[in-house]
């Protein structure tokens, strides 16, 4: 068979396009989609930069299933400073109040948007008529708390190519298959000023610069920086294999102010190895909850609300303890606190001691059968990577929910046991630190989605990507457009091109593998100031001597060769990070071999971190320092509040 | 700032054959390698044939290659070996005489 090909695509290395508009959107996922029409709806001139395709590219684009913190739909029982205020409580103040807040209180007004563009967001057609998770007026969905209605399940396949059409109706422009690599930036110190960006396209190599008055930063999280895995490079991480935090990394050259990027967690997914296709293992979290489990011998397992007490239907499953207003389940709720704690199933040591027989297996035969076709067709088929994977490719292994069972791996939803020094940055991970307008410490910045600290879930992403959107939109106003300084783009060309100049050289794979490994090493489950220093050394020296070796053929493994280098400087951000903060800490999961405090009074707060001059500057924010969410949100957002309540009538 | 060589790309094969064609139902459409946000396919250089997955082990097994294809069973995603969850016919205590 042959395997060598002509590229198919242009060579267009040397080439350059210059686009210029109001507002620069950098990552098309839901957090860019919303923030570019949030700015296009205020009459801004638009441009979105996609390393993939818009249509259906970011960590949402093949679907999700459930829509958390959408406080102020019709049928919610909470408030949105209420489910904030948890949040906050939670997550031991190591949270992030202000898009927290923006989640809960304009998440809902996201839906009707995706709505509007044609998402689907209720049950229309009455499948789930009669089912007490389904509200009969509106044909909402819930999940999870089916007394307080505050999560919904939706049709998330639906949505990315919903947002992608309404782009194109409000006349944004698309930069597909372009990858960003450079924030352009003009002054010095605290005056230093976002300009734009540099990218490239990542099938012809032609360089692109865009110059803006404002520009929103909405791409992924960093991945890869401890898991890698050169044969299955895809399955490495949960999130898309192009989604490694490449905002990070280009925000961490530039300048700009991060926190909490100490934090990391046992590794939760790696279907490259320990664990399976996410939701396609028997288990009762997430979008399985609350399955019904059952041991080897098909013995029920029971749920227990937080005190204890064991529950006897499938639907006490879905409701608050007595005496408890609410409780929290999702993305980054793994064993909340009492006051918040919902319903799970027995703890894993006490079913051991009981005598229950590995495997476990999640049995939805069992349960009454619109729970079923919830959790089986609904949850299971619009999750991301569901629809295909799971629910498609079980089927047609013979899968029928009715007849059969799915095995559990391990004791929880990672259906893996991790490693300590395999990690990840999951469960709300650090980012960059912002003020109330999601604006960064670099004027002419914004940011959104995962890219902001303590991030989670898409409702998260969508309404922090429109609030930055509209903000980065406002500030324009005034703004001078600035040319982006031709200095910087030579530079820039240099950089992203030298590796198609280096013949016999090493592959990218090598370097990822590399630095997955100082980090396991230097950077594990317990960190000291000699192993951190130890990595840091052993990372700048692979830049020194290892990256003017990096070679390839064509734009496609340019793009993979660059998405290694961000990796790089990101895990040289996290070396930093941990370098700064002194004493151990239970809720950023970080352990120090070198001090016995944890969590002293004097080190809880955000402990920041920026580059300047090629040094690491520390810095510190108090936890809260966003004051009363409510007041301070209403104080700043007036204008939508009153246009919101126009559209859609007040709350 | 030019790169005066010839592109080119090697087929870099995996361990695991993520995608799968039926030559019979596909039409070379390349709408798969154009929505695949990895942009693991590269178009065949024979019109009218499936696209060529160059690099299955970048594959993200999201499935937005199947869900855009106009012709039913022309593309099929599969999981490694490794990663097929089992499953088995439900059983109650009271199926099985030891209990």
């Amino acid at each position: 068979m042959n395997n060598v090909y002509a590229w198919p695509y242009a060579n267009e290395f040397g080439q350059r396009e210059t686009v210029r508009s109001d507002v620069l959107v950098l990552g098309g996922g839901l957090a860019g989609c919303f923030a570019a029409i949030a700015a296009a709806r205020k009459g801004r001139s638009v441009a979105l930069v996609e390393k993939g395709a818009t249509e259906r590219s970011g960590s949402a684009g093949s679907g999700f299933d459930h829509w958390e913190s959408a406080c102020s739909n019709p049928c919610s029982r909470v408030t949105p400073k209420e489910i904030a205020e948890a949040y906050i409580e939670e997550q031991d103040e190591y949270s992030n109040g202000i898009a927290h807040y923006i989640e809960c209180r304009e998440g809902y007004d996201r839906l009707l948007d995706l709505e509007d563009f044609g998402g689907k967001i209720r049950d229309t057609e009455g499948l789930f008529r009669g089912a007490e998770f389904r509200d009969e007026k509106t044909g909402l969905l819930f999940a999870y708390d089916y007394t307080n209605r505050f999560t919904l399940r939706v049709w998330g396949t639906t949505f990315k190519p919903a947002l992608y059409r309404e782009l194109k109706r409000l006349g944004v422009r698309v930069f597909d298959r372009v990858e960003a690599t450079c924030l352009a930036t003009a002054g010095s110190g605290g005056e230093k000023r976002c300009t734009g960006a540099i990218g490239m396209n990542t099938r012809t190599g032609k360089l692109m610069v865009f110059e803006a008055a404002a520009t929103v930063l909405a791409m992924s999280r960093p991945a890869r920086i401890w898991l890698f895995n050169p044969d299955l490079v895809g399955l490495c991480e949960f999130r898309p294999t192009q989604s490694i935090g490449s905002g990070h990394a280009m925000g961490w050259r530039a300048g700009v102010e991060f926190t909490m990027m100490e934090k990391s967690v046992r590794g939760e997914f790696s279907a490259a190895g320990r664990s399976f296709p996410p939701y396609g293992t028997g288990n009762n979290h997430n979008t399985w909850y609350a399955a019904t489990m059952v041991d080897a011998r098909g013995v029920e397992i029971p749920y227990v609300d937080r005190d204890g007490r064991e529950l006897k239907t499938v639907s006490e499953r879905y409701r608050p303890a007595p005496g408890q207003k609410f409780f929290l389940k999702g993305g980054v709720i793994d064993e909340a606190k009492y006051p918040y704690r919902g319903p799970e199933t027995l703890d894993y040591d006490e079913l051991m001691r009981r005598g229950y027989k590995l495997p476990f297996y999640a049995d939805l035969s069992r349960m009454p059968e619109m729970e079923r076709r919830a959790i089986w067709g609904l949850m299971v088929g619009e999750e991301g990577k569901t629809r295909i994977p799971i629910l498609e490719n079980y089927t047609r292994r013979g899968f029928d929910p009715e007849k059969h069972m799915l095995q559990s791996y391990g004791t929880g939803w990672q259906s893996a046991s991790f490693l300590g020094q395999e990690r990840q940055l999951f469960g709300a991970p650090g980012g960059i630190m912002h003020d109330w307008d999601l604006k960064t410490n670099l004027d002419g910045l914004y940011a959104a989605g995962d890219q902001l600290f303590a991030s989670d879930c898409c409702g998260f992403a969508c309404a922090t990507g429109y609030y930055a959107g509209r903000k980065a939109a406002d500030s324009v106003g005034g703004a001078e457009r600035e040319k982006v300084d031709p200095a910087l783009i030579d530079r820039e060309e240099a950089r992203l091109y030298a590796p198609m100049l280096v013949r016999d050289g090493m592959n990218w794979r090598e370097l990822n593998m590399a630095i997955s490994k100082a980090m396991q090493n230097y950077c594990g489950e317990f960190k000291c100031d000699e192993l951190l220093n130890e990595g840091l050394d052993l990372l700048n020296s692979y830049e020194r001597d290892s990256v003017p070796l990096l070679c390839c053929d064509n734009p496609h493994e340019l793009m993979r060769t660059h998405e290694v280098l961000d990796i790089l400087e990101v895990a040289r951000l996290i070396l930093n990070a941990c370098l700064l903060r002194k004493t151990s800490s239970a809720p950023l999961n970080f352990r120090r071999t070198d001090s016995d405090l944890t969590d002293p009074p004097q080190d809880r707060a955000f402990l920041t971190i920026r580059q300047e001059n090629g040094k690491a500057v520390g810095g510190r924010k108090p936890l809260r320092y966003f004051g009363d969410i409510e007041t301070e949100y209403i104080k700043r957002n007036e204008a939508y509040i009153a246009e919101r309540d126009a559209r859609y009538g007040s709350r | 700032m030019t790169v005066d060589k010839e592109l080119w790309a090697v087929r870099t094969p995996a361990s695991a054959r993520p995608i799968t064609f039926d030559s019979d139902r596909c039409i070379g459409c390349n709408r798969c390698a154009n929505i695949c946000q990895v942009d693991v396919f590269i178009p065949n250089p024979e019109k009218g044939k499936p696209p060529v997955l160059m690099w299955p082990g970048e594959c993200y097994y999201c499935g937005s290659c199947v869900m855009v294809c106009p012709r039913q069973g022309a593309i099929t995603l599969n999981h490694p070996l490794m990663n097929r969850a089992k499953f088995v016919p439900s059983r109650r205590p009271e199926d099985d005489p030891v209990c």
